[in-house]
């Protein structure tokens, strides 16, 4: 099966460009984010999370299978965080045998583009997809090295109701399966630790003008405004609470625990408070070396990186343990991985999920999040 | 807080921003006859430099009033000259091709232009610095922003003084000959070219101006921004009756609150069947409803001529 799939790959590359002498010890592997549109630099992130782990693994000397030494090469490609063009991509990642993908970035991405990796039998690990459906459609290649929104979706209504002591509260959603799902999964706890969901409103993933459902909003008088979304979204959604005067606490999850959210709501950002799955990057296990590396190379760190970065090595620990590149023979390798990665521990539950979900909660305090408190959630669907 | 009068306000602010862009699309459509596509680039482009400009010097000793107007006035002649450039290497040596050769180069320009500003400004959303007043005042119960108050006041002036100049001056006449007529204002002695280079010098810097306002409106600008909002204002100029310049500014007003109202009362009103998350759909909506019923538009004369 090993030299199967190195026949199909090379013949791949002869076919490409008939006199080229390049190795066939190369596995390539995909990553999938929006690499333009309103959500790039957390695509480009994820991209560069990825690419720095390829390069770190091949610096160590690549990896070692059946006594021969191959190269880790990383193929970025773009979905747009457009489900259509997602599996577009996918389907090229399937019919250029890869032999894994990172991604995809977004949830509404993930998920179109899990059923065409699971036909060609691609695992597919996503850094930053927080959808409960995305592993729960019954695929066995589709992983996540992210924390999902069944676990950070109560761990922010637990805060709500017992930290904030929320009684009303307002809940806006930005309609994509990522913005919906974590909503969603906030009300219903929300709803049982007590709270009161006094008013449910909807914008989208391309949306700048808020005010009219903030206006509404601002009549239900809320203690709490909920929003599931993106940073794009959730600044000028935060600067344009402050314009109308609506002064109720807003919570997020992590598309909006960014430092571009602060950028963009300025001086409103002040007091916001936002998830992020896992640990703060400084209390990571491997977040000061990764942060120096990433930083050097890239410049700053959008969000996801850290995750795109554990998602290529997690891979790479696969296929070591299975002695093979060959995703049938890897992928059942997976559901037994006990890695130490940079973002932490990286074990997995039957569906693909992390075994242990961790949530830390941050608030903006001048201009800077500062972290609150860690939450951890066993409790997957 | 009255409610409606709050989202009447939203749209109001809205729509005289839709209003500032949409006249770039009516001018030149009524002179020249073509749906100009590129002007919500034209406006992006405008909100990139204006911003650009503005990041650089704050914080720099100049007081806040004239770091503001260094930026505008550089978006201003930035997409002037944008325009004209564009009219000149895209437009005019199409001018007597079929139609939809334009057309076809319009939406080419756009694309051109926004991958241009991705290049130049990067994928990320820009933020505008803290510089304008925060302060609001209180009309019967609801918000009137200074920065809102802002935009009123400079799109209702703007407006004023583009109606005055096509209705009183030479120049006005010169364009509304040429609008009539390219050939026989050329026999009377307008230079057609140089009209037509006026007119897209006027529409890009009211783009521009309009690009500004957003972007201190929202503190954000995006190299797609002008996508949606080019489109918006297109609906704007069409509901009006596109080509007639009062009807771009009516047409804006109008969508602005058909929007904002549309928004805040479509969940209550359908019982949550839609959601607020269709704002952006009603542009679309009154635009094809407008077709349907009054494709000439709500102040347009009959078109039949340039059909």
């Amino acid at each position: 099966m090993v030299i199967r799939a190195t026949l199909a790959m090379s013949g791949v590359l002869l076919a490409g460009c008939s006199h080229n002498n390049q190795p066939a010890n190369i596995i390539r592997i995909g990553s999938a984010s929006p690499l333009s549109g309103p959500q790039a630099h957390l695509g480009q992130d994820n991209a560069n999370g990825a690419q720095l782990a390829v390069d770190d693994i091949n610096a160590a000397g690549g990896i070692i299978l059946a006594g021969k030494t191959y190269r880790l090469q990383l193929l970025a490609e773009d979905d747009q965080a457009d489900p259509k063009i997602a599996t577009t991509v996918a389907q090229q990642f399937a019919d250029d045998d890869v032999a894994g993908v990172i991604g995809h970035l977004n949830s509404g991405a993930s998920i179109p583009a899990a059923r065409v990796y699971d036909d060609a039998g691609i695992p597919q690990i996503s850094p930053s997809s927080t959808a409960i459906a995305y592993t729960h459609l019954g695929f066995k290649t589709a992983w996540r090295v992210m924390t999902n929104d069944s676990q950070q979706g109560s761990a922010l209504a637990q805060y709500a109701t017992r930290n904030l002591h929320a009684k009303r509260i307002a809940v806006v959603d930005d309609r994509t399966a990522y913005g919906q799902g974590l909503a969603d999964e906030f009300a219903r706890a929300a709803t049982t630790n007590g709270a009161q969901i006094v008013d449910r409103e909807y914008t989208t993933d391309h949306a700048t003008d808020f005010l009219s459902i903030l206006t509404s909003i601002k009549a239900s008088a809320p203690d709490v405004v909920f929003f599931g979304g993106m940073d794009p979204q959730a600044g000028p959604l935060a600067r344009q609470m402050r314009q109308l005067g609506l002064n109720a606490q807003l919570l997020g999850g992590d598309g909006v625990q960014t430092d571009q959210f602060i950028k963009l709501a300025g001086q409103a950002a002040d007091g916001t408070i936002a998830s992020n799955p896992g640990l703060p990057l400084d209390q990571m296990p491997g977040g000061a070396r990764f942060k120096r590396e990433f930083t050097t190379r890239f410049g700053p760190i959008q969000n996801y990186a850290p995750y795109a970065y554990d998602a290529v090595y997690v891979m790479a620990n696969a296929m070591q343990r299975a002695q093979s590149a060959d995703p049938a023979k890897y992928l059942p390798m997976l559901a037994s991985t006990h890695y130490q990665g940079v973002t932490g521990n990286i074990s997995f539950d039957r569906h693909g999920d992390l075994a242990q979900g961790t949530v830390t909660l941050y608030k903006v305090i001048n201009t800077h999040w500062q972290p609150l408190t860690t939450l951890t959630n066993t409790a997957a669907h | 807080m009255d409610i409606f009068l709050q989202q009447l306000i939203n749209g109001l602010v809205l729509g005289s921003v839709y209003a500032l862009i949409a006249l770039g699309y009516t001018m030149v459509y009524g002179i020249l006859g073509l749906i100009n596509f590129a002007h919500g680039e034209i406006t992006m482009i405008g909100a990139m430099l204006a911003l650009a400009v503005i990041t650089h010097l704050t914080g720099s000793a100049l007081p806040i009033p004239v770091i503001l107007l260094a930026g505008l006035l550089t978006a201003i002649a930035g997409c002037s000259a944008l325009g004209l450039l564009i009219e000149r290497i895209a437009y005019r040596p199409l001018r007597h091709a079929p139609r939809l050769a334009p057309l076809i180069t319009a939406i080419g320009v756009s694309i051109i232009l926004q991958n241009l500003a991705m290049l130049i400004w990067g994928r990320q959303y820009i933020s505008f610095p803290p510089l304008l007043p925060q302060g609001w005042i209180d009309v019967a119960g609801a918000r009137l922003t200074d920065v809102q108050l802002i935009i009123l006041i400079t799109s209702a002036l703007l407006m004023l003084i583009l109606d005055s100049l096509v209705r009183r001056t030479p120049l006005g006449r010169a364009m509304r000959a040429t609008a009539q007529s390219p050939r026989l204002a050329g026999l009377m002695g307008i230079d057609a070219n140089r009209i037509i280079a006026v007119t897209f010098v006027i529409g890009s810097s009211l783009a521009a101006i309009g690009g500004f306002l957003v972007s201190a409106y929202y503190g954000l600008a995006h190299y797609y921004m002008g996508f949606l909002l080019g489109l918006k204002a297109f609906s704007a100029a069409v509901l009006g009756g596109i080509g007639n310049i009062r009807g771009a500014m009516l047409g804006g007003l109008l969508l602005g609150i058909i929007e904002s109202l549309g928004a805040g009362y479509i969940g209550p009103l359908t019982h949550g069947l839609f959601g607020s998350n269709y704002q952006d759909v009603f542009a679309f909506f009154v635009l094809i409803a407008i077709l349907i019923i009054r494709p000439a538009g709500l102040l347009g004369e009959s078109t039949a001529d340039r059909a």
